[in-house]
């Protein structure tokens, strides 16, 4: 198994530590990994995104110009990673400030309200949990059991407390994947 | 069973760093390597081991204090980028006339001048020969993971002195910015200034002992003849750093007609592109430069008699590939390509390159 990912949005929404949730999940499940982020003056207000493979294997190159799934969160990003999934992957975003919706038929398209739900929850800094659990129902690639591990890991011990918040979140993200085509 | 961790390759060069019982860190910050610094700093390794960790004033003032704290004797690092890195030309320079151990990392961005922050190859030259002034060579490792990252680290310490001579830690934008698992090394305790000089000789200013004449410490010599001499000896040091330092890695090369040279990112980039040659058809293999300074120029010399060519993949307009040239003597034919600038290329486009330039160029 090898999932090749990009997730893609605003700085400030969560992108990067979702990914390195993501990565530590892997890790938590004996997995290889790499995480591997667009860095630079973009990053404050910006676009910011995160490559992260997770795979059986050893990962050859950490950048990618095709993904098998694409995490997109603002229109941004859709404009340029829409094309950059493979035929027959899976492209999930939130439809919050999207004004062009992706178009492509090749590809598995599906969608989660993530701003939506993180305000009705009273928390927006749960949106990236939301659009973490909505994409592993899409690709159940880590247990979710390895992903609470995999935020013990990533979380400084005095957010712990947080955990079960979170969990929350990803459990709800789960049921809220809409199927698009 | 070790701890295993996810870390970005500069937060394991310094947690690494701390590991190998380094003395001193001196630096100063600059993207992308600053999460060096950012990582001691708030590691605080003096209340771990005593490593002393100082932001300079200046990155000319940090390559100062480490050659200070390496005529001490002690297990001294800086860290920087590829502007920063410039700026530190003339202390590392004198470190090598001075015969001072240091270890220094460049994780290169674009240039030339302040350039971009993105990821480049394009320090080659300045890394490999001289970038400061005079007959001199650095030893020169280039991780392509962050595993190596780490590992890398007390390597360099223990070259620097064997050698008594500054190793730089070749890395670049990639491996310094993206996370991988990653095992740290057991801490090693710091070294006292008795073991420094029995496991390395009494060579460092410590204080003049009763029953000789202090040490000096200087890369000033006006009598040429005497400098001549001075350059011989270095010299015989980079010799044996030839014989006795050459490292690298050689992947699917056994039956391959088409070679990729590359290190760092690049060679990460470039299996990827193997194995697309590879499931369409082309026998491709990767040699991987660890070492960029020796240069593997035998292993190549005898992988070009029977293979059909050479692609050197590097971020830059066309650097290690004056070297692979030089090494394979014309035996086979050998073309660059690389993305730079701060743009990096992708699997796809090495392919394409490898199709178009060797192949069927």
């Amino acid at each position: 198994m090898t999932e090749e990912l990009i997730i893609a949005g605003f700085g400030g929404q969560g992108v990067l530590s979702m990914g390195k949730i993501l990565a530590y999940s892997g890790i938590m499940q004996d997995q290889e990994v790499s995480w591997m982020p667009s860095y630079g003056p973009e990053m404050r207000g910006g676009t910011a995104n995160v490559t992260v493979i997770i795979s059986d294997d050893r990962i050859s190159s950490p950048i990618l110009t095709q993904f098998d799934t694409a995490v997109i969160l603002n229109q941004q990003s859709m404009d340029k990673f829409e094309e950059t999934v493979k035929p027959g992957g899976v492209l999930l975003y939130d439809p919050n400030g999207i004004l062009k919706h992706p178009t492509r038929k090749d590809i598995n398209i599906f969608k989660v309200e993530g701003a939506k739900i993180a305000a009705e929850m009273g928390n927006a800094k749960i949106f990236n949990m939301i659009v973490l659990g909505a994409y592993l129902k899409a690709k159940p690639i880590v247990k979710l059991e390895n992903v609470i591990e995999g935020l013990k890991k990533s979380l400084p011990e005095r957010y712990h407390k947080l955990i079960p918040l979170n969990e929350e979140a990803i459990k709800r993200g789960m049921n809220e994947l809409v199927e698009i085509s | 069973m070790a701890e295993i961790k996810l870390m970005k390759g500069n937060e394991a060069v310094a947690e690494a760093a701390i590991r190998a019982g380094c003395d001193a860190y001196f630096g100063y910050p600059i993207t992308p390597q600053s999460e060096v610094i950012e990582y001691l700093m708030m590691e605080r390794p003096e209340d771990r081991t005593g490593m002393v960790v100082l932001q300079a004033e200046s990155e000319i003032a940090a390559i100062h204090m480490v050659y200070g704290a390496a005529a001490a004797g002690k297990m001294a690092m800086t860290s920087s980028s590829s502007p920063g890195i410039s700026l530190k030309e003339e202390g590392i320079s004198y470190m090598a006339g001075s015969e001072l151990p240091a270890v220094i990392v460049n994780v290169v961005r674009g240039g030339p001048g302040l350039g971009t922050i993105q990821p480049s190859q394009a320090d080659y030259f300045q890394t490999t020969k001289g970038g400061g002034h005079g007959d001199y060579r650095l030893l020169v490792l280039a991780p392509a993971s962050v595993q190596e990252s780490a590992d890398f680290v007390a390597d360099a310490f223990r070259l620097a002195f064997k050698y008594r001579n500054p190793v730089m830690i070749l890395s670049d934008g990639v491996i310094g910015q993206m996370m991988e698992k990653v095992i740290m090394p057991e801490q090693t305790p710091r070294l006292t200034d008795q073991e420094i000089i029995e496991k390395y000789g009494d060579w460092a200013t410590t204080g003049k002992p009763d029953d000789k004449e202090r040490n000096i410490i200087t890369s000033l010599e006006l009598d040429p003849y005497k400098q001549e001499l001075h350059n011989i000896k270095l010299q015989a040091k980079y010799t044996q750093m030839q014989e006795e330092e050459v490292r690298y890695e050689m992947i699917n090369c056994e039956d391959a007609d088409y070679i990729l040279v590359a290190y760092g990112s690049s060679a990460r980039i470039s299996q990827k592109a193997m194995d697309l040659a590879r499931a369409k058809g082309i026998k491709v293999g990767i040699f991987r430069l660890i070492t960029l300074f020796p240069f593997p120029s035998e292993q190549l010399n005898d992988l070009a008699g029977r293979v059909k060519g050479f692609l050197a993949v590097e971020m830059s307009a066309g650097q290690m590939i004056e070297d692979v040239k030089l090494a394979i003597e014309g035996k086979t034919k050998a073309v660059h390509f690389g993305r730079y600038g701060g743009v990096i290329h992708s699997p796809e486009e090495i392919l394409e390159a490898l199709e178009q330039k060797l192949i069927g160029g």
